[in-house]
């Protein structure tokens, strides 16, 4: 099979600064062209179009981008990602239902709530062994639905209701049905995001995480902070999810537990393994991929999970490390350590 | 509250007993091929799930019980009951070998780490419950009642129902056939050589496929055992029930230190009295909060769990 990869990394190299700037700007105006290209083979039966572009496809690329700092960057396996998603969305759903804040503010509160939240797992869960962070972070997102489920001041099973949309930025109004104006929210957060990861792993947290993810004992002994940067990778993958779900709350208007079920967490971690681990390219084309396909698929009705599962199984038989994996050299040296 | 609760201890704990039987025999199936594999087996759950439907299906259909039949007696009542855990071991063992195969045996020989595999068993476990799930319409399904569930005795005012003390003494029986077969036989031994190292287990002339699947097998087996356990206890079943019993007996091996057998026999015996204790106390709904709160708790102290092995190495 060839690598699209590194064909797209080739490509990406061999052009100068003019082609750079023209290759992203068009691939910029395509992705925000996306809502309008309803009519063509995109369109999704049953579900509207739009929708499925602000929610699962967007919220998904949002969200694997976050998951991908803590789990393809640091190797950190989380399963309760879902847990900062609905912190996020049910501050959203308090403080814009119960004080006058509106999103934009509550944006910012809802990002250091879910980073606390980060924090507080993080600390006694980053200790652990691997299979266990795991099995901690998968509890700590059922609890988070558990208490949402049972607790009176956050509405039990019903919910909150009559959560508030974003006041208008320079004139557009968000409304209930302006898809397209969430949409391209969400695409300038998700742009954020990028920028901030690549910063990032640029950097010396980027190579302190890789070493962590490489090998945490040889990482410690040669002085990384291995702890410290777990942290980091945990909160900061947090905060997306956080970030994620206020603009959730304030675009669905109504959330419940139910729509924090550790289905969400299983299908983001699916996007970031099927769409290859570390590279946020491939994070990105599996998060699309794994979310529009369930809504395409949809003339399948009941059988389209069965169907999901099923892609899963052959998808990762077929290439386990991904639609777009890891650069080659790093398989190589894999490949070497195997002999 | 607590005068109610030294009234009720028994038979709180009787009910908490035979829970925690269930949870072992699920634990195990996760214990043992982490053991083996040093991977979490996530459809494992879902084998439980076909295990239970496994168990209505002969009680319903192959004995012709209704709801409104009578209970079935002596000899009758025990062949029931022995053909329907049979069946229901061999199906969910079968399925279980099955999935290896589906869902690990390629990554494995390719060598894709930890989380291709994990991916791919999520995908397996979706795939079984989500055709079961379609198959019975959403709805949970009742099993019709082939024994009567009498009392048998006393103890401390505390009725002992006859389904509770056969779950435990079964259980018992079985955790002490696996126990016997890991420790004391050929195929046994292998299994432990592979856990302890693969790679020196395969210089030593051991077929480490064959022995992944025994170990599935027999993982399934067990889980299988469990999920006739259940049904014999509550009667009833559903598509989504994997999950959830899935989840705590994955914290229950995990308590007991995963990939070890005692630990699963005492963290699932562990989970079973204290989520019945809680749900006496906090009310039912917050019985999977203090389970996560006490897993933490061990976990903070005892980072491999009650007896879990001290291989601090392994990690994903």
């Amino acid at each position: 099979m060839i690598n699209i990869r590194d064909k797209g990394a080739e490509v990406w190299e061999n052009s100068g600064r003019t082609g750079r700037i023209a290759i992203a700007t068009l691939a910029f105006a395509v992705v925000a062209s996306l809502p309008f290209m309803g009519g063509t083979i995109l369109n999704t039966p049953i579900a509207s179009y739009e929708s499925v572009l602000v929610y699962p496809i967007a919220m998904f690329v949002l969200m694997a981008i976050g998951l991908n700092i803590v789990i393809g960057k640091s190797g950190l396996l989380d399963l309760g990602y879902v847990a900062f998603f609905a912190i996020g969305a049910y501050t959203m759903g308090l403080l814009g239902t119960k004080t006058g804040l509106n999103t934009w503010e509550i944006l910012p509160i809802g990002i250091a709530m879910s980073m606390f939240a980060g924090l507080v797992l993080g600390v006694p869960a980053l200790k652990l062994r691997g299979d266990y962070l795991a099995i901690i972070t998968l509890g700590f997102g059922e609890i988070v639905r558990i208490v949402a489920l049972n607790l009176g001041a956050l509405g039990r099973s019903e919910g909150i209701i009559g959560i508030p949309t974003p006041p208008p930025v320079f004139g557009i109004e968000f409304s209930f049905d302006s898809h397209r104006v969430y949409y391209w929210t969400l695409l300038i957060m998700i742009l954020l995001a990028i920028w901030m990861v690549r910063r990032l792993s640029a950097r010396r947290a980027g190579r302190a995480w890789e070493s962590i993810r490489q090998d945490e004992d040889v990482a410690e002994l040669l002085g990384v902070p291995t702890f410290r940067y777990k942290i980091w990778a945990f909160v900061l993958g947090a905060s997306v999810g956080g970030a994620a779900g206020v603009i959730y709350a304030s675009k669905t208007l109504f959330i419940a537990p139910d729509n924090f079920t550790l289905q969400i967490s299983i299908l983001i971690l699916a996007c970031v393994v099927f769409g290859g681990m570390g590279n946020i390219w491939g994070v990105i084309l599996g998060a699309v991929v794994l979310g529009y396909l369930p809504d395409r698929i949809r003339f399948l009705s009941e059988a389209r999970l069965l169907v999901f599962g099923l892609v899963l199984v052959l998808m990762m038989n077929l290439r386990p490390d991904g639609l777009l994996p890891r650069k080659k050299r790093e398989k190589a040296i894999k490949a070497k350590e195997a002999a | 509250m607590i005068g109610n609760f030294f009234d009720q201890f028994w038979s709180l704990t009787f009910g908490g007993l035979s829970l925690g039987f269930i949870y072992i025999l699920i634990a195990l199936g996760y214990t043992l091929v982490y053991g083996v594999l040093r991977m979490i087996n996530f459809a494992n759950s879902e084998i439980f799930m076909i295990g239970t439907f496994a168990t209505v299906i002969v009680v319903r259909d192959l004995y012709k019980f209704t709801q409104s039949s009578e209970y079935a007696t002596g000899f009758r009542l025990w062949l029931i009951l022995g053909t329907a855990l049979l069946i229901t071991m061999i199906v969910s063992g079968l399925l279980s070998m099955v999935v290896e195969l589906v869902a690990y045996r390629r990554l494995r020989r390719r060598n894709s780490g930890v989380l291709a595999p994990l991916i791919s068993a999520i995908g397996v476990s979706m795939v079984l419950a989500e055709s079961v799930r379609i198959m019975t319409d959403s709805r949970p399904v009742a099993s019709p009642r082939a024994m009567e569930k009498s009392f048998i005795g006393k103890f401390f005012d505390a009725d002992i129902r006859l389904d509770n003390t056969i779950i435990v003494i079964a259980a018992l029986l079985l955790f002490f056939a696996l126990w016997n077969f890991i420790n004391r036989t050929r195929l046994g031994k292998a299994i432990r050589a592979v856990s302890m190292n693969p790679s020196a287990a395969k210089l030593m002339g051991i077929d480490i496929d064959k022995i992944v699947s025994a170990t599935f097998l027999i993982g399934g087996v067990m889980t299988g055992a469990a999920g006739f356990f259940y049904v014999l206890k509550y009667e009833n079943t559903a598509s989504s029930i994997g999950f959830e019993l899935g989840i705590a007996a994955f914290t229950a091996a995990i308590l007991g230190g995963i990939g070890n057998i005692k630990g699963a026999f005492f963290g699932g015996l562990a989970l079973g009295l204290l989520e019945t204790y809680a749900s006496f106390f906090l009310g039912t709904q917050w019985k999977a909060v203090t389970v996560f709160i006490l897993l933490v708790m061990v976990l903070y102290t005892r980072p491999n769990g009650l007896f879990g092995e001290s291989i601090t190495q392994t990690r994903v």
